[in-house]
């Protein structure tokens, strides 16, 4: 990336894979298997984390020597919400359907931990384009795997994808449904998301041995 | 009758970590060890317990559509539900620093075995989860908020105790490598969910689910006419299913 310095780039890249806050900082998990039963909804989660971290991020850097260390929690929360608002409004005003069907889960963007853990660790510390960075790329991170889980979720649990029947249709049995196959509506029940997410763990730490825990 | 009826279903059916997901960072975190678990939990029964009816509160005198009218009849057309987010935050998070000034004050040795997870709770999704579902779905009474907030904390207590003991046993057991620690806590606790899922038969309230996952909800603006319109259509996707 001519753009950026390496240092810089590592900031997005590490995230994405060594680094992922959900599968290895253990961050996030709260709202992110929720609402992974369709992809559509995952993709809008993920945009609207990217958004409140990046954004979230800058703020807290630009504020971060006037703020006094006691009540920092609260600023953070504040500035959170703040943000979370401007995302709710705007999905209630361009997608109501979706706004309902994500319900109270955008709300709990707010106590999203990597949020709070970003900015713990990094925005309190560092200047404003690194911490913009660090926000994008932690977000990036939290986002594929949400993306990767909604993608399974709904391909295996309703055969389509963003709403699209790419098996076939289940009623006139088309595509693969012809030769026998059928939907596992389990898939969209909130246990699978659990499991799909440590079968994703299992498929990370088995490519790379230096993550396994003792 | 009612407050049983919450009360169970708090607790089991809809439960804050087997249901919703809620609170799971520091359930993850913290569960290694059954002491350190049951502190966390007591301290999210404790803080659930004061901020859901609290919350309630706010929510039914200021936050909704026309709340304001107690102070005059000209505040009837504001709306202020927008600002429910900040106004839940910045009540969980006041909430958690006073009881901490008020515990470390007059029972030291509550101080030392909650202390010390009372900073973690302000941002622990399960308590702003609590008031939000609170707000969602709608509970009616002051004492059905207290209900439901001693029910949703009884039941993220009941689930961060029973993988702490899991974890703690699991140790001494054949895992894969890529999954030990973090990996299999997660298909434990899917399969624990499939467990508690049995719950769900009984008691007649798994009509929200249902409604949950209707794609095309339209918008109307007469809000019990949209539930009507929600509640036929996901009867009828039963009777064709």
């Amino acid at each position: 990336m001519g753009l950026l310095s390496s240092k810089d780039s590592k900031l997005i890249s590490d995230p994405l894979a060594d680094n992922n806050p959900i599968t290895i900082q253990v961050l996030g998990i709260c709202s992110a298997l929720a609402i992974t039963a369709e992809l559509k909804a995952s993709i809008v989660m993920s945009i609207s984390v990217i958004f409140v971290m990046g954004a979230g991020n800058v703020v807290i850097s630009l504020i971060r020597n006037i703020i006094p260390s006691k009540i920092r929690i609260i600023v953070q929360l504040t500035v959170v919400a703040a943000l979370v608002i401007i995302v709710d409004q705007v999905l209630k005003a361009y997608s109501y359907s979706l706004s309902k069907e994500l319900g109270a889960f955008i709300g709990l963007i707010i106590t999203n931990c990597i949020i709070m853990g970003r900015f713990e660790a990094f925005a309190l510390a560092n200047g404003v384009w690194r911490s913009f960075l660090d926000g994008i790329g932690n977000a990036i991170g939290y986002g594929v795997i949400l993306i990767i889980v909604g993608f399974f979720r709904e391909l295996l649990g309703s055969g389509t994808l963003l709403g699209y029947a790419v098996l076939g249709d289940p009623i006139e049995k088309t595509g693969l449904y012809s030769i026998g196959y059928e939907n596992n509506g389990f898939m969209l029940l909130a246990p699978m998301a659990l499991i799909v997410v440590g079968l994703i763990i299992w498929v990370q730490r088995s490519r790379n041995m230096s993550l396994i825990e003792e | 009758m009612e407050h049983i009826e919450l009360l169970f279903k708090s607790i089991f059916i809809d439960n804050m970590v087997f249901a919703t997901f809620l609170g799971m960072c520091s359930y993850l975190a913290v569960s290694k060890k059954v002491d350190t678990a049951v502190g966390l939990g007591a301290a999210v029964i404790f803080v659930l317990t004061i901020t859901v009816p609290l919350n309630w509160l706010l929510d039914k005198y200021i936050l909704q559509d026309g709340a304001l009218v107690w102070i005059s009849e000209d505040f009837e057309i504001y709306d202020l539900s927008f600002l429910s987010f900040i106004m839940f935050i910045a009540t969980i998070a006041t909430m958690v620093q006073l009881v901490e000034i008020i515990v470390e004050k007059f029972s030291p040795s509550l101080y030392n075995s909650l202390g010390i997870f009372l900073p973690l709770i302000a941002v622990n999704c399960a308590i702003l989860g609590g008031s939000l579902f609170m707000q969602s779905r709608e509970i009616p009474t002051l004492a059905l908020a207290l209900t439901y907030g001693v029910g949703s904390g009884i039941g993220w207590f009941l689930a961060i105790l029973s993988i702490a003991a899991i974890r703690e046993k699991i140790r001494y057991s054949n895992v894969p490598a890529p999954l030990r620690g973090l990996g299999i806590t997660f298909i434990i606790t899917g399969l624990m969910a499939i467990g508690f899922m049995s719950f769900g038969g009984m008691l007649t309230g798994g009509d929200e689910e249902v409604v949950k996952q209707q794609i095309d909800v339209e918008l109307v603006t007469d809000n019990k006419l949209q539930k009507l319109d929600n509640k036929l259509f996901s009867k009828n996707t039963k009777e064709v299913n």
